[in-house]
């Protein structure tokens, strides 16, 4: 499928200040950082999380664990996906019995995902919180879920797509909103 | 590369990339019999019939395991206390069960090409579990897992198949895979059991084991199936023992960090000596946590998804 290019929302300037804002909102809103682990939803929440981590690193000397969550198992729609989805590895070497949960993901869009990744979560132990953060809210929402942390607000339309490219995976850091080119 | 079939009768029918698909599928599947709540919601709602028309433990608690985890709903049917004792046809007591708005049937069957037979009529996934001396596709599937969990990678690994060949539904999977996946695959064992039709397979062909044993990174021993030998394919077992028998004495003569094998049930001083069984370069045990983990991959590619019109 074709994708017209539409916007480019943020560059890698903003996408590091958005970063180390939210970091700092953490920061004072978690005193005990010793019990925040940080969980990173396929694929680019891993890395959102690493960064974090990292900063958080640098600035309060506390060394955060990452874990990398895949949802696939949990997705609520199975029978409608077309094609099959790969299943990839859940990699969190730790418990998060009592922990402090920051749930990470790139675009915040229906909810679902994040849905799916708390029932996960919850099936690895009994965490003592759980909190979200976002790089972008796209609005949309299908189910009562909201983050505690928001990198940009970015009203979309239902029709337009929303990418997040990191370096890590990708060729720069930018988030682009594009939209399905018309098939006429 | 994605997985679409309908049915899992054999690893002859998969390409090398639908196997590499379900090996890495399985390779994520491994960490949730590891977690505390050792489930996921994958596959609620969905109904398994394990068909078993002869015995079974490793295989069919497998399946049972397998499905569990996944929260499919799975029902066990033994021939034994069925209305097959009342001399209800195969073909009618798949269809009643099938009735009961099932998904997949995993079936195991005496009669090599009854898998086939069944998925011409039955509108569920079907899993061959065994048939005959046909194939056995997820017992191929989880010994490739735990050779590459070990080696790596498969490709040009020199690999030996000994034992009862003529009569391994084992064999026969693995010689398809293994092939496909590019490894050098030798068979080994007495002339009766290894027909010479089987090197149209690509496969080599040694009647002494101390000979093809030398460089070989795996060795994969077949049980000698003890129920079969009124056919008298061999002299007796003493023989047997003496020539092709896996013991320290030959299991030397491999290279240092070869692995042993075999699917079970084994035959202890048989066809393995029982030290050399329970040594850690023994796998028979791993084999058995990840067909585990082997047939949870099989069964979220086969359900998982939107029903796809497909035709194999």
């Amino acid at each position: 499928m074709e994708e017209k290019i539409k916007a480019r929302v943020m560059d890698s300037r903003k996408i590091k200040r958005a970063i180390q804002r939210m970091t700092t909102e953490i920061i004072e809103r978690n005193r005990t950082l010793s019990n925040l682990v940080i969980i990173g939803i396929r694929t680019r929440g891993i890395y959102l999380g690493k960064r974090i981590s990292k900063l958080i690193k640098e600035l309060e000397n506390t060394d955060i664990p990452v874990g990398v969550l895949d949802i696939t198992l949990y997705r609520d729609d199975f029978s409608e996906l077309e094609a099959q989805h790969m299943v990839k590895k859940t990699e969190i070497n730790f418990s998060v019995g009592d922990k402090d949960i920051l749930l990470v993901d790139d675009v915040l869009f229906t909810g679902r995902t994040i849905r799916a990744a708390m029932d996960s979560l919850i099936d690895l132990g009994r965490p003592n919180s759980i909190q979200l953060l976002v790089l972008i809210d796209r609005g949309h929402r299908e189910l009562p879920i909201r983050a505690d942390y928001v990198g940009k607000v970015l009203p979309t339309s239902k029709r337009e797509i929303v990418h997040v490219q990191l370096k890590e995976i990708d060729k720069s850091d930018e988030v682009l909103i594009t939209e399905p080119a018309e098939t006429k | 590369m994605p997985f679409i079939h309908k049915h899992l009768l054999g690893t002859q029918f998969l390409s090398p990339s639908e196997i590499t698909t379900v090996l890495d599928t399985a390779e994520s599947m491994l960490e949730i019999s590891t977690r505390e709540v050792k489930k996921v919601p994958t596959l609620r709602g969905k109904t398994i019939i394990n068909l078993f028309f002869e015995p079974s433990t490793r295989t069919r608690s497998s399946f049972e395991m397998a499905a569990k985890r996944l929260s499919a709903d799975i029902i066990n049917f033994s021939k034994e206390t069925s209305s097959m004792v009342k001399k209800e046809s195969l073909k009618d007591t798949v269809l009643n069960l099938e009735a009961m708005n099932t998904d997949a049937l995993i079936v195991r069957h005496s009669s090599s090409g009854a898998l086939h037979f069944i998925s011409t009529f039955c509108k569920s996934h079907i899993i061959n579990a065994g048939d005959g001396t046909h194939e056995h596709p997820t017992q191929a599937l989880l010994d490739a897992f735990t050779i590459r969990q070990e080696k790596k990678n498969i490709e040009g690994l020199r690999i030996l198949i000994v034992g009862d060949i003529l009569h391994s539904r084992v064999a026969r999977s693995n010689i398809f895979l293994l092939k496909k996946l590019g490894a050098e695959v030798i068979l080994v064992g007495p002339p009766s059991f290894i027909p010479k039709e089987f090197k149209k397979f690509g496969v080599d062909i040694d009647f002494n084991l101390d000979r093809a044993i030398k460089e070989a990174d795996v060795v994969m021993m077949l049980r000698i199936q003890l129920e079969r030998q009124q056919k008298n394919l061999f002299p007796s077992i003493r023989e047997y023992r003496n020539l092709y028998s896996l013991t320290r004495k030959r299991f030397r003569l491999a290279k240092k960090n070869a692995i042993i094998m075999h699917p079970g049930p084994i035959n202890r001083g048989v066809e393995i000596s029982a030290d050399l069984a329970d040594s850690a370069k023994s796998l028979i045990l791993k084999q058995v946590e990840n067909g585990i983990a082997v047939r949870m991959a099989v069964l979220y590619l086969l359900l998982g998804g939107k029903e796809r019109e497909i035709t194999d």
